[in-house]
């Protein structure tokens, strides 16, 4: 495997200027020409579709939701970051860019996060010109809040429903495109595996979850927008049915996976409440603006917190971390809030929750002003534990959220196969080994609107591409292998429900390969996957037929793909010997119990190749250099 | 823990005939929430065999306008301002009840059990629902000052989710209440103001052309809307359509030519 990233040359700050003029161009007249397919329609996806459909390129774009509108990007609450500095507090592109590499602890490839940088101003331009309903103050300017990881107010927010007003900006150009006839939308359509021709990607196998009928739709180039692998642990933050399947496919056919075991646990979570819960639910980081993050001093104080005197209350995070305070990056609050329950110290009725208490900002500020600004997160937690976090502290815990492993892409954003490109959360690109607050948006959005319109087109005038159709044998193949697949997962008809294996292989990622990891839990992990596999693939019981609407066989398929996935998981995790961001390894921490980074070593995005059913991957390396930030022991005290 | 009779309509596809189907719901938590309790007869269903009812959901936090069920003849069910995925089992009591229904509505075929076909408003956005701005087009944020009582009303209509309640609950299937969000969403900022007279012209029409009946003011819409969007927004849909109707020119057809 070739592992080429294709970084320009030259000073950083002038590196994507270059290359944008050094890319060929497809001429206006011949981008209809081309076909490219969209799998996913969430900020990455629906910008990408939106954008290059904009260009002249005719798109095809899929989603499993009924409606493209329906993506999880729109469950994303707190905000977009952008360097504008209108706040006149000293930020800068150059200010984002030294945030974000050293946020994702020294694992990010740095050019991709200077352009990142670079480009988010202009996300903020088009979303305000799209009508975005961005939060503004009376001047009728903009408004801004801090998120984790930084000391300047960059985010760019609107209420708490961030995520989906960026969302539904970008699916209302998607629409104005399916109106104009460029580009056709396939809602309720899976992809099932990715068909590639003489070694270029050249379409998808997908079903239709209404019909169950399978069809493979033929193009010049491939584009998957199609999220993160969260639901890997069963529980987390993500949608019910958001899935690893169309990047796990691409890796079984040779895209190398990046970093599978950087995966982010967030801070502030709904606790869980019972055996039967299905999700779990976020409290956006914005409320860390506000809200202080408390246990009692003593073990086992069961009071209630109101009658917890001052004295007695541990603000942890303000005491370790007194810069930051409880602004301190995702990853270090999350080990922190599982440092003081580990020591017994844990509220409510499982001991597994902190206070973020909103107390002393009510008394400052009023509840008016508080309810304007998270009204509708204070409302959501209300709803779902019958408890006011107006009058009483809200209980939070860690919960999974994001990954920022994925499929490894260039500059280009293009995998190790050529013509599939990976945009959004699904790449590993931008986040190194922790993601900062608010960063999420704002890379989905820099993919698809000013970077894949960019570099497809140069991957486009530089390929020559074969005709081809769906009766070509490579395309009948794929399409017997994804048939064979459903009819195995149908003939099984054995004991054990789809969701019940999930569950188990959710704990047992959780417990080995979660906020915590070491060399012992991760063998033992190692040990007990292909158990749960063989257990799956010989007593799950997937009732009614292929050619239906059949939910469990659509959720069969995706657990199938996400039991293989732990696996690479559990030996990225076991090969990568530091403690790095979301990766901690309880072996390499320093006497004050931060994450304990070797350079030497590991100072490379670890990216590995399929070898086939059965044998080992290959794990090659990315070696990343520091060239303008550097490297040094992460400090937010 | 509650035990509770739930009533749910079972129906294999868009061809078939549906029925009511009865189900006892045992040791049933009350802070499941309702998809929750759902999940659990769903696993028991399996267990026996039996095939799972179909229902759409998504993010199960209120937020991607997935779910959507008819409770008790309630759109969301009994509690104000709340999706379905949002509804916990503390809003029932022991012994209850439940009848469990798709939304129904011409425009909303089923597809199966409680899971409906809503495309129908994806080709209402179609018509007009965006501001016509090309990537790369935009002038900087700042430039386009908005006065934030325009932009926190606009941001009232924006928080439509597109789950379906409003139509679910009006007697007529109206979508009038989801179409004038969007119309007054854009229509209440500078970015909306070129497109204004299209934009509310070719929604209505298309609204129309969908087969979703007319407002009859019975404000069931407002009161099932789990973003609690007001009616308000309609008459302004309203006033904006008649003012369009009367001042609307077409552009003229006339090319431009070095």
């Amino acid at each position: 495997m070739q592992l080429d990233s294709k970084i320009p040359s030259g000073p950083i700050e002038k590196k994507w200027d270059t290359h944008r003029f050094e890319m060929k161009l497809v001429n206006p007249a011949n981008k209809r020409k081309y076909n490219i397919i969209v799998v996913g329609s969430g900020l990455a996806g629906a910008s990408a579709a939106a954008s290059m459909a904009e260009l002249g390129y005719n798109v095809k774009c899929f989603c499993y939701q009924d409606s493209p509108r329906r993506a999880h990007s729109i469950a994303a609450q707190g905000g977009i970051n952008a360097a504008k500095n209108y706040q006149n507090d000293g930020d800068s592109i150059y200010r984002l860019f030294y945030d974000t590499v050293k946020g994702g602890d020294f694992r990010a490839r740095e050019a991709n996060v200077y352009r990142l940088a670079q480009i988010s101003v202009n996300i903020i331009d088009q979303c305000a010109a799209q009508g975005v309903p961005f939060a503004r103050e009376y001047s009728g300017l903009l408004a801004n809040r801090s998120f984790g990881g930084a000391q300047v107010s960059r985010t760019f927010y609107a209420r708490g429903q961030t995520g989906q007003q960026l969302l539904l900006g970008a699916y209302q150009a998607l629409e104005r495109q399916i109106y104009l006839g460029k580009v056709e939308m396939f809602p309720r359509t899976e992809m099932l595996d990715l068909i590639i021709i003489d070694g270029k990607a050249r379409g998808i196998t997908a079903r239709n979850l209404v019909t169950g009928k399978i069809e493979s739709f033929i193009a010049d180039a491939v584009v998957l927008g199609t999220g993160g692998y969260g639901n890997v642990f069963y529980l987390s933050t993500n949608a019910k049915n958001s899935n690893a399947t169309a990047i796990w496919r691409a890796y079984k056919r040779g895209a190398g996976f990046g970093n599978p075991c950087f995966t982010q646990i967030h801070p502030t979570c709904i606790p869980v409440s019972g055996d039967y819960q299905s999700k779990l639910t976020l409290m956006s980081e914005s409320l860390r603006n506000d809200g202080r993050i408390w246990v009692p001093k003593q073990k086992g104080d069961k009071r209630p917190a109101q009658q917890i005197p001052e004295d007695d209350r541990d603000y942890y995070l303000e005491r370790r971390y007194p810069s930051f305070g409880n602004l301190v990056p995702r990853d270090v609050a999350s080990r922190a809030a599982k440092a003081v329950c580990d020591e017994g110290r844990g509220v409510g009725e499982t001991a597994l929750g902190v206070y973020l208490d909103f107390g002393a900002a009510i008394k400052r500020s009023g509840e008016d002003v508080i309810r304007e600004k998270y009204g509708n997160l204070f409302d959501m937690y209300q709803r779902i534990t019958d408890e006011n976090p107006y009058k009483q502290p809200m209980r939070i815990y860690p919960a999974v959220h994001y990954t920022m492993g994925g499929l490894w892409v260039d500059y280009n954003l293009m995998s190790t196969i050529a013509g599939l490109f990976i945009i959004g959360e699904a790449n590993f690109s931008d986040h190194g080994a922790n993601r900062l607050g608010a960063s999420a948006l704002m890379q989905g959005l820099a993919d698809g609107y000013f970077v894949i319109p960019y570099t497809i087109g140069n991957y486009l005038a530089n390929a020559s591409l074969q005709k081809i159709d769906s009766s070509h044998q490579g395309v009948k193949q794929v399409e017997s292998e994804v048939s064979e697949r459903i009819k195995k997962l149908l003939s099984i008809k054995g004991k054990r429900t789809v969701d019940s294996i999930h569950r188990e292989l959710g704990k047992l990622v959780w417990d080995e390969c979660g906020m915590a990891r070491n060399a012992e839990g991760l063998k033992r992990g190692l040990e007990k996957i292909p158990g749960i596999k063989e257990e799956f693939w010989k007593n799950v019981n997937v009732l009614g037929e292929g050619q239906d609407f059949n939910q469990s066989l659509e959720k069969a398929g995706r657990v199938a793909d996400f039991l293989e996935l732990a696996e690479l998981m559990f030996m990225d995790a076991f090969a990568r010997e530091e403690s790095c961001g979301g990766h901690f390894r309880t072996e390499y921490q320093n006497t004050e119990g931060e994450a304990l980074r070797n350079d030497i070593d590991f100072s490379h995005a670890a990216v590995w190749e399929y070898q086939g059913e059965g044998k080992k991957p290959l794990r090659h390396k990315e070696e990343l250099s520091f060239e303008y930030v550097h490297l040094a022991q992460r400090s937010y005290k | 823990m509650m035990n509770l009779v739930l009533y749910v309509w079972r129906q294999k596809n868009a061809q078939s005939q549906g029925q009511m189907v009865r189900y006892d719901a045992k040791n049933v938590s009350p802070d499941m929430s309702f998809l929750e309790m759902l999940d659990v007869i769903n696993e028991e269903l399996i267990s026996k065999g039996q095939d799972p009812i179909a229902f759409d959901h998504d993010c199960r936090e209120g937020i991607c306008g997935s779910c959507g069920l008819m409770i008790n003849g309630q759109a969301h069910g009994p509690k104000k301002a709340t999706t379905t995925c949002q509804l916990h089992m503390r809003s029932f009591k022991d012994g209850d009840s439940i009848y469990i229904e798709p939304w129904r509505a011409k425009a909303f075929p089923v597809i199966k059990d409680l899971v409906v076909d809503r495309s129908s408003f994806d080709r209402i956005i179609q018509a007009g629902g965006y501001v016509s701005v090309s990537t790369g087009n935009a002038p900087d944020a700042n430039s386009t000052p908005v006065p934030k009582t325009n932009a926190d009303k606009a941001m009232d209509a924006a928080s439509c989710i597109g789950c379906g309640a409003c139509v679910a609950s009006c007697p007529n299937s109206s979508a009038m209440l989801f179409t004038s969000a969007k119309i007054g969403h854009l229509g209440l900022l500078p970015q909306g103001q070129p497109e204004r007279k299209e934009r509310v012209l070719n929604m209505v029409t298309t609204m129309d052309k969908e087969g979703f009946g007319s407002c009859t003011n019975h404000r069931e819409c407002e009161a099932a809307c789990p973003k609690e969007i007001t009616v308000d927004f309609i008459a302004r849909m309203n006033r904006d359509y008649l003012w369009a109707s009367l001042t609307y020119q077409k552009p003229s057809a006339r090319g431009g030519g070095e």
